[in-house]
């Protein structure tokens, strides 16, 4: 066990890579009684500092079915100067700059520990990067004064030679003219009506340059630049000027109704913008919206504030007269900006929901950020959306562009899908398989926008037949090539080349079952159990979940509001399952199964039971969701701190037991994207229900009496605890294998 | 009878004129006497005297001699004088020497038929000048063959005897210049009587009835014509004096109808009964005045004068006083001259009859117009000028040179009618000038104010000013019958926010609080001077429809004697004809008070219009024009708010909110489905916003100047600007600077569809419509929102204004067209018009609505408005310069008692915001004798009708078919009038009713304008710029756009205007200088042999090819004669709501093909009749209606 534990770190370490099984079982028949399928999580750009980008290109298998890269799993003849691919065993002639290839002198693209690598593409133009703003300006004066120095603190993050743009949208969307002098432009449009990219070029008057665009960005055009988007270094300061000149939306709201928000022809012009302009460069629209649309397509509640915005009741009676329209247009939009390698980000902070459910496919097919706030004038949405321009220790932005991911398989096992930030680029293949799950039926993806966290997973199919044994010894091979727009602007092509043992599970299911990696499982079941419950009707994905079952992470999985939505919005649970199926295994964990660390004086911090047990009087817990970080002071701490005891030059112990989980929640929150909820309370506080929703409700109101009265906290809940949910389960799993 | 349709005749002049009213009479009598007038010409001598003054006398002289005019030529003028003598001679002098002239005279012209008959009676055409003052009178009449001749040949005919007459002979019928003579001789009246004539028309109270004697004095002998005056000069005092009487209660009234009728026809019949002026019927109308007192005492003045034999001395002076037309009062009291003098001096006398007529020539020197007019009778008026030596004076005035020419001319040929025998718009205005030199009062019923050409003083005492309201007639027929027998249109032009001159009160404001005006329960009249108080004061009864109404008790108050309220001098409802009232909410759009107006300035800045520079030229005047938005107290600074737009194929707004340091643009490309994209800041208050609102209007011309953006749209432009006013929710103005035809895809976009093949076929109608009916429904969505729109239009080609107009013309704005604009030359008209514009008081989202009292209804209506139902005029705005045609039908009967009375009531929202009610009363008499209808009538409100009426038809009906349809009910009015009016006389002879004569040249004016009768050279666009710009003119304006003011500058005083000429090439001087305005344009024609000093003092050059025709502005000379000049265009320009661009016109010269566009008498370029031959045309007409 501590083998393979340690092996799997040390491959995620290196590759970004973990496999729900390490060692693979030889025939399709027995992969599929696994249950578990052999899947991994991909993180395409982990951060590595040790890997030095290569200045040159990627060798390619010849055969033009294949086009693997070389790498350290092939076999290399140094004599005739030849490679044999080991995916479709090609040979393959090294190109004549690799003449002086020999044992000792190898390429590092062959060298065992540059599994992982990195090329830097030195054809084509570099590349700006392009930042879109979609500012809604129908929001209080104190969020709009908030979002615009946040954007101006922004524009002095951005590279000099960066693009950046401005849209603002109230009941009418506006794209402004950059770097007009004495005057300021921008082309209005109504919020009402829809425009196509090519009427939308007309009316901007961008027919002209249109015409040198269409070759694509491959031919060098000199300024790349137009009226409405131009560098940072030219307009920064006319930028600034119109940022602060921004008016709240000033259509007058009368009573009772909802501005009216453009938020879909908005993003629609965003969109046909950068599709008319820069298809096929990187570029980032960051949508920062105050509201719901509730007007024009994509409007999602109307302006009544009487009729309130769907919630999933609705949803489920199928009472959301505006859901299906809404997301079909902003579906058509992700796949409009995921086709021309363009993301959107979406900043919501209202209250109230913002129709997130309806938009999220645009940051999920986009691989771009979603971040939901109360209000812009927080520090949830002020740090958060200053750490989208975090720099890695070469200044370069922790972001890349338009990326594609492809897969390449051995010919024994083949590939259904993958479930994350991307979209299908319909590739078809040797290896891909006829079996779908998650977005498949392709060997490559499209990933627009990419950050060092973003993680897919992948799940796989062993197609090999039961009657056609691998020889032994025999190792399945995957290779994982990701080409990408760096933030400096260079093309660069990382390249992962993993490979895992057969097994025969007749024989080895010893070892099969020694190399399952539980954690990564539990995260690839549950970004199926998640992709299924966005695709289909919420019990049946329980039901199939509680077939595949994985002991206690399930029960909390059962819990989450990746899959229950009682007590979430629409736009809550789509915000929860945006971040679930794109950040790292790590991260996953902890959505799921959150950590519980309790205070006191009895020693030193230590990671508790997430139960209700666990909530003591003279305790201060400090839970971490990802989504919020809670501190909760138990019945007696909160007596003393309200006694003020912390203040006492005696009782300085105590407040440093105060203290110390507000520092460690400081680093929690430093190093977390997005920021966290920061959330301080209390017992009987209101905001305390924050952890009583999570904890396995051991004691509730039902049997707290039968407990005794020891210790711990009363849940108020009907939820079965999870020594029920065990017993039950139990008798399941006895009465299914009898 | 005779004196009553003399008095009609009298009464147009005369009315106006307190003094003439005597005259009037003797004019009215004259009218009459256009029975007399016949009479007069079978008379022989007699009818002469008679007949004149009735009829605008053209009658005898139409004759036969439309065509043949010219022939009369000597004969002729001694009509003239016979006629006018006749009139005072009557009998007695005409029947000698007249007799035989005119005949010659009238043969000579060859009227038609009708010459036979002068002939007869002019037959012992006196000497060669008589008779060539006969053939004038002749030719006039003969040309003219009207019937009603009016005032002018009739009379003449008749009192053709009187060379002299002419002067003093018009003097003579018209005051009857007997009267005077007898008067004279008797009573000191002479002076007097002229005085107390004009008295008459004016002051109706006393000096009706001393008048009466006046001229009655010798009235009273001739019971019956006298008798007749007098009465009727009590009403009005002015001619209309029957009119007036059915009005008074008073028994002379009716009876002086009663007998008038009889009168007539015994002075008619019996020359000898009615003053023996019957005989002089032609003269009548001296002839009746005088009565038989009169009669026989003019009989020998004015015999002597036609004979030039004894009368003569005294008639001299006359005649020279006549000459002096301002002498003429005073001079009338004299002897006989004193008669005819009135007339000249008074003009009101000569006008009336003869007045046009007689005068031609002389008279067209202006003044002597009048006196010619009796000339005129005698058809060879023209020739006149050898007639009387009087008459030379005259002529001497105006036209010079040509008249020399033209004498000979029609001596030699009969062919000709001298244009100086036929009735003179010159004349009549002058006469009516001399004659108004009192205040207006507005207090009596039915009584015709002074002509528009007139300047006067209107004192209101309870009804509306006729610069707010004028009716074509102030004699209402009873019945639906004699209406549609008479043919005479019934409408009223309305100008409901006119600006009035700085000594006449605006009307006063009154609050009747939060219950709102004061109202009829029933028709919703508002409370007005005509509303009975009853009970004590605590009922009102509606006199629209007779209900009875509580008095609300905050409005109670007690009754004096008389029945009147005692506050009824401290509220202005109950004692003027127009006020306002403040209207409440419940007048108010959705219940809530107005928000002030908005401005929005709409500027194309495609490539012609940066290019042309009106882009730089508009923004930069902006800048200071907007500190002159309208506001009601100059002390405080506008509420009006301002926006701006500009555009080609798409539309960029303006930020312009006080807050930003620069303007912001906000482009919206997509037209097809117009918004607004700001609410916020895009209407401002200019002082809050100046900086900003100044930086934009820097940057606009720097921001375009290099586009090359060619397209433009235009309906998504106004769906802009109505888009804005919405959102704002207030009602305004748009200002749209355009400057082609918008072909850019967009709503209402438009192909060229300029076919010259079209024109002069049944297609043609089609180019006056609008293209699509997008603008139509633009149009109507406008005016809900009040929303006006003022065009400017800067075309380079055809821009379809026919289409592009409609908003405009629906919305109560207006379109201003500078074809091929340049900055240079243009900029100056173009920008005093945006001024104008841009300041002029006006009242948006308005509703206006005419009540009327029982028996008729307001059923039709003309102008810049949109209707959405059949009573409502709704005007997006309406601006001081706007009028409304609103014509009335019977649908009852009419009382005399009663009269008829007609409310306008207009709810408009100020400049300031306000919401209120203008309302203007107007009540008018009521009469059941055609005669009176006649008597009482205002031809150019007729004509402000007719136009509007034609140019309308257009749009359904072949151009051709409109032009019949105008003659054939021009036709039928005038011959009514002869039928059932004028006295029985000779089918050839053409008789106008006084009121009319001068309809017949007005209305060729109207149908050889460029709408009804286009030449080669107008485009389309022309045609609709014109037929938009009609429809809304006033009276004023469609006057002088028909008929333009022509006036000789060669020498100028200070103070008073030189009297105008006549718009025909032959009243040009080749010496001299002419200033010519139409409304539209403005001349100055030089002669090729003007003096050198007069070309030093003007242009500052000696020499006549170094003038630069290209100048648009007179050089600045410090010489009296240049600034004089100088001064009078600006006083031009000032009268009129558009800029007149000077031109300056050398003779000989390419431009003065324009020029001659506008001399309307003559053959018109483009197949227009000249005005003898359409005057014969007319008289053809009427004589076969008549037979």
């Amino acid at each position: 066990m501590a083998t393979f534990s340690e092996y799997i770190a040390q491959n995620e370490e290196r590759d970004g890579v973990r496999f729900s099984w390490n060692v693979w079982p030889s025939s399709r028949l027995e992969a599929t009684r696994m249950v578990v399928p052999v899947a991994s999580l991909l993180t395409p750009l982990k951060e590595r500092t040790d890997l030095p980008p290569i200045q040159y290109e990627p060798v390619l298998c010849s055969r033009a079915t294949c086009r693997a890269v070389l790498n350290p799993l092939c076999q290399v003849d140094y004599r005739a100067k030849l490679w044999a691919c080991n995916f479709c065993y090609q040979r393959n002639q090294f190109p004549p700059s690799y003449a002086g290839i020999s044992e000792v002198n190898q390429p590092a693209e062959l060298l065992p520990h540059f599994s992982t690598i990195e090329y830097v593409v030195q054809r084509g133009p570099q590349m700006p990067l392009v930042f879109l703003y979609l500012v809604d300006t129908c929001m209080e004066d104190e969020d709009l004064q908030a979002l615009k120095e946040s954007l101006q603190m922004s524009l002095s993050l951005l590279p000099p030679t960066a693009l950046v743009g401005l849209i603002t949208f109230g009941r009418m969307v506006q794209v402004h003219e950059l770097g007009c002098e004495g005057i300021s432009k921008s082309y209005v449009f109504r919020g009402t009506k829809d425009l196509n990219a090519k009427q939308l070029q007309e009316m901007l008057g961008l027919t002209k340059s249109s015409g040198a665009q269409g070759r694509g960005p491959q031919t060098p055009q000199q300024p790349l630049s137009n009226r409405f988007l131009q560098p940072v270094q030219k307009i920064d300061m006319n930028l600034t000027d119109l940022l602060s000149e921004l008016q709240r939306d000033p259509w007058p709201v009368t009573q009772g109704k909802r501005p009216l928000r453009s938020l879909g022809v908005a993003m629609s012009i965003a969109v046909g913008l950068l599709e008319c302009t820069f298809s096929n460069t990187g570029a980032r629209i960051m949508t920062f919206i105050g509201g719901p649309a509730t007007q024009g397509p994509g409007m999602v509640v109307g302006d009544e504030l009487k009729t309130p915005i769907r919630s999933w009741h609705d949803i489920e009676k199928d009472n959301a007269k505006f859901m299906k329209k809404a997301t079909k247009h902003f579906e058509a939009l992700a796949n409009r900006a995921s086709t021309n390698g363009h993301i959107i980000d979406i900043y919501a902070c209202a209250l109230d929901q913002t129709g997130l459910l309806e938009m999220k496919c645009c940051p999920n097919y986009t691989g771009g950020y979603m971040v939901m706030a109360d209000s812009f004038n927080t520090s949830l949405f002020k740090q958060t959306f200053q750490r989208v321009f975090t720099k890695d220790v070469q200044g370069s932005f922790k972001m890349a562009f338009a990326a594609t991911l492809e897969v390449k398989t051995s010919r024994e096992i083949k590939v259904c899908g993958a479930i994350g930030p991307c979209v299908s680029l319909s590739t078809k293949g040797p290896c891909v398989s006829e079996n779908e799950i998650g977005t498949g039926g392709t060997c490559q993806w499209k990933i627009c926008g990419l950050d060092p966290s973003t993680t897919l997973a992948l799940y796989f199919e062993v197609v090999n037949q039961h009657n056609a044994p691998i020889p032994q010894g025999g190792r399945g091979a995957i290779q994982f090539v990701t080409q990408y727009q760096h933030s400096s602007g260079q093309r660069r092509i990382r390249v992962t080349t993993t490979a895992r043992n057969w097994a025969d599970a007749q024989t080895q299911i010893q070892t099969i079952a020694a190399s399952f990696d539980q954690e990564a499982a539990a995260i690839l079941m549950a970004r199926l159990a998640v992709y299924r419950a966005e695709t289909e009707e919420g019990p049946d994905v329980l039901r199939w979940l509680d077939r595949q079952l994985i002991r206690l992470f399930m029960f909390h999985l059962r819990r989450s509001p990746f899959l229950q939505v009682f007590n979430n919005s629409p736009d809550e649970s789509s915000y929860y399952r945006h971040h679930f199926n794109r950040q790292d295994l790590t991260q996953a964990l902890i959505m799921i199964q959150p950590v519980l660390y309790a205070y006191s004086f009895n020693g030193p911090p230590e990671p508790v039971l997430l139960d209700s047990s666990s909530i003591l009087p003279d305790r201060i817990l400090l839970m971490d969701t990802f989504f919020q970080i809670v501190i909760y002071h138990g019945e007696t701490v909160a007596q003393w701190r309200k006694a003020g005891y912390q203040d006492m030059p005696e009782y300085e112990n105590f407040k440093h037991l105060l203290q110390a989980p507000v520092d460690d929640a400081q680093e929690l929150l430093h190093t977390r994207f997005p920021m966290p909820r920061y959330i301080d309370t209390e017992h009987g506080g209101s905001q305390a229900r924050f952890l009583l929703s999570k904890v396995n409700p051991s004691q509730t109101h039902n049997n707290m009496y039968a407990w005794g009265q020891e210790s711990g906290a009363p849940i108020l809940t009907d939820d079965v605890s999870l020594q029920v949910f065990m017993d039950h389960l139990k008798k399941l799993a006895v009465s299914s294998a009898a | 009878m005779n004196v009553n349709q003399h008095t009609p005749m009298a009464s147009p002049y005369g009315q106006p004129q307190p003094g003439y009213g005597q005259p009037n009479y003797a004019p009215l009598d004259g009218g009459y006497p256009a029975s007399y007038a016949p009479y007069n010409g079978p008379a022989s001598a007699y009818q002469p005297g008679v007949p004149p003054q009735g009829k605008t006398l053209l009658p005898d002289q139409l004759l036969g001699p439309p065509t043949s005019a010219p022939p009369p030529v000597s004969a002729p003028q001694q009509y003239n004088q016979y006629s006018h003598s006749p009139a005072d001679m009557q009998n007695g002098p005409p029947p000698m020497t007249q007799a035989p002239p005119r005949p010659a005279g009238s043969q000579p012209y060859g009227l038609g038929g009708g010459q036979p008959s002068y002939p007869q009676h002019y037959a012992p055409p006196p000497t060669m000048q008589q008779v060539t003052n006969q053939m004038g009178g002749m030719q006039l009449t003969s040309g003219p063959p009207t019937p009603a001749g009016l005032g002018y040949a009739p009379p003449h005919s008749s009192q053709p005897p009187i060379s002299t007459s002419y002067q003093s002979a018009p003097q003579p019928s018209f005051t009857q210049a007997p009267p005077p003579a007898s008067s004279a001789p008797t009573q000191p009246p002479p002076p007097n009587a002229p005085a107390a004539s004009q008295q008459y028309y004016r002051g109706p109270p006393p000096p009706p009835h001393s008048i009466p004697p006046p001229s009655c004095a010798p009235a009273p002998p001739v019971s019956q014509s006298q008798q007749p005056f007098s009465t009727p000069q009590p009403h009005f005092s002015s001619a209309p004096p029957p009119v007036s009487q059915p009005g008074f209660p008073s028994g002379p009234p009716p009876p002086a109808q009663g007998s008038f009728p009889p009168q007539p026809t015994p002075s008619s019949s019996q020359p000898g009964s009615v003053p023996p002026p019957g005989p002089p019927p032609t003269s009548v109308t001296s002839g009746q005045y005088p009565t038989p007192i009169q009669h026989q005492q003019q009989p020998p003045d004015s015999q002597p004068s036609p004979y030039h034999s004894g009368p003569p001395p005294p008639r001299f002076q006359m005649p020279p006083t006549v000459n002096h037309l301002p002498p003429g009062p005073q001079s009338p009291p004299g002897p006989q001259g004193p008669l005819q003098q009135p007339p000249s001096p008074q003009t009101g006398y000569p006008p009336q009859q003869n007045g046009a007529f007689g005068q031609t020539r002389s008279p067209q020197a202006g003044y002597p117009g009048p006196y010619p007019v009796q000339p005129n009778y005698g058809a060879p008026a023209p020739a006149p000028a050898p007639a009387a030596p009087a008459q030379k004076r005259l002529d001497p005035d105006a036209i010079p040179s040509p008249q020399a020419p033209d004498m000979p001319a029609v001596q030699k040929s009969r062919h000709r009618i001298d244009p100086d025998a036929i009735p003179s718009p010159i004349q009549v205005i002058e006469d009516d000038k001399a004659k108004t030199n009192e205040p207006f009062v507005t207090g009596v019923r039915g009584q015709a104010p002074p002509l528009v050409t007139t300047s006067f003083h209107v004192r209101d005492q309870g009804n509306a000013s006729p610069r707010f309201v004028r009716c074509t007639a102030y004699n209402m027929p009873c019945t639906a019958d004699m209406a549609k027998q008479s043919q005479v249109p019934l409408a009223a032009v309305i100008k409901p926010l006119a600006t009035l001159p700085p000594d006449e009160n605006p009307p006063y404001m009154v609050d009747h609080g939060e219950g709102g005006p004061i109202r009829c329960n029933r028709c919703k009249a508002y409370m007005c001077p005509y509303m009975q108080f009853i009970e004590g004061g605590r009922r009102f009864q509606c006199s629209f429809c007779n209900c009875v109404t509580d008095v609300p008790p905050h409005y109670f108050q007690h009754l004096d004697h008389t029945g009147k309220r005692v506050d009824c001098y401290d509220r202005p409802e109950l004692s003027l004809g127009s006020y306002e009232f403040l209207a409440t909410v419940d007048y108010c759009k959705n219940n809530k008070l107005p928000q002030p107006p908005a401005f929005i300035f709409l500027i194309d800045v495609s490539y012609n219009a940066v290019k042309s520079g009106m882009v730089s030229i508009v923004c930069h005047e902006l800048k200071s024009l907007l500190d002159h938005l309208p506001r009601e107290n100059p002390e405080v600074d506008s509420v009006v708010r301002v926006g701006f737009v500009t555009y080609n194929k798409v539309l960029h707004f303006y930020n312009v909110k006080a807050s930003l340091a620069q303007p912001q643009m906000l482009v919206v490309s997509d037209v097809s489905d117009m918004f607004v994209p700001l609410l916020d800041g895009f209407l401002v208050n200019v002082n809050e916003s100046r900086q900003v609102i100044e930086s934009l209007l820097d940057q606009i011309p720097e921001m375009f100047a290099d586009t090359r953006e060619t397209e433009t749209v235009f309906g998504p432009v106004i769906q802009a600007g109505l888009e804005a006013l919405k959102a704002a929710d207030c009602a305004g103005k748009l200002f749209v600077f355009h400057t082609s035809l918008p072909i850019a895809e967009a709503p209402g976009k438009l192909k060229n569809r300029e076919d010259k093949k079209l024109i002069g076929t049944d297609k043609e109608k089609s180019l006056f419509q609008p293209q699509v009916g997008f603008y139509n429904n633009l149009a109507k969505e406008c005016v809900a929102q009040g929303c006006c729109v003022d065009l400017f239009l800067f075309p380079n080609q055809y821009v379809d204004v026919a289409t592009l107009g409609v908003v405009p013309v629906s919305t109560g704005g207006s379109v201003y067209k500078y074809t091929y604009f340049q900055a240079q030359t243009d900029q100056e008209r173009f920008l005093n018009d945006l001024r104008r514009d841009l300041q002029k008081h006006v009242g948006f989202d308005a509703v206006m609505r005419v009540r009327t009292s029982t028996g008729i209804r307001a059923t039709d209506f003309f102008g810049s408005f949109y209707m959405s139902n059949t009573t409502d005029v709704e005007l997006a705005g309406l601006d001081c310069d706007k009028a409304i045609t609103v014509e009335f039908k019977h649908d009852d009967k009419l009382s005399e008692e009663t009269g008829a009375l007609m409310q306008c009531a207009v709810l408009y929202t100020s400049c300031s915001g306000q919401r209120r009610l203008r309302i203007h009363n107007m009540a008018v008499n009521c009469c059941s004798q055609l005669a009176d209808l006649y008597r009482n009538c205002e031809t150019d409100t007729i004509i402000n009708y007719f136009s509007k009426y034609a140019f309308r038809g257009v749009l359904s009906n072949p151009t051709k078919a409109v032009r019949d349809t105008l003659v054939n009910q021009c036709a039928q009015i005038l011959a009514c009038y002869r039928k059932n009016c004028a006295s029985p006389s000779s089918a050839g002879q053409l008789i106008l009713p006084e009121c009319m004569k001068l309809l017949p040249v007005y209305l060729n004016c109207v149908l050889k304008s460029d709408v009804l009768l286009p030449g080669a050279d107008v485009s389309l666009d022309d045609r609709a710029y014109l037929k938009q710009l009609i429809s809304c003119m006033d009276v004023a304006d469609t006057h002088v756009f028909f008929y333009p003011r022509l006036l000789p500058v060669m020498k100028l005083e200070s103070g008073s205007l030189p009297v105008a000429v006549r718009n025909s090439e032959e009243r040009l001087s080749k010496g001299g200088v002419y200033l010519m305005e139409t409304g539209l344009h403005l001349f100055l024609w030089v002669g090729a042999s003007v003096q050198q000093e007069l070309l030093l003092n003007l242009f500052g050059t000696p020499s006549f090819s170094q003038i630069d025709s290209s100048m648009i502005n007179l050089p600045v000379l410090d010489n009296p004669f240049s600034q004089r000049l100088r001064e009078i265009i600006d006083s031009f320009r000032a009268q009129r709501s558009r800029y007149m661009k000077l031109v300056v016109v050398k003779q000989e010269d390419r431009t003065e093909l324009i020029f001659r566009h506008f001399l309307v008498e003559d053959k018109s370029a483009s197949g227009g009749a000249s005005y003898v031959d359409f005057l014969c045309h007319m008289h053809k007409e009427i004589r076969q209606l008549l037979s």
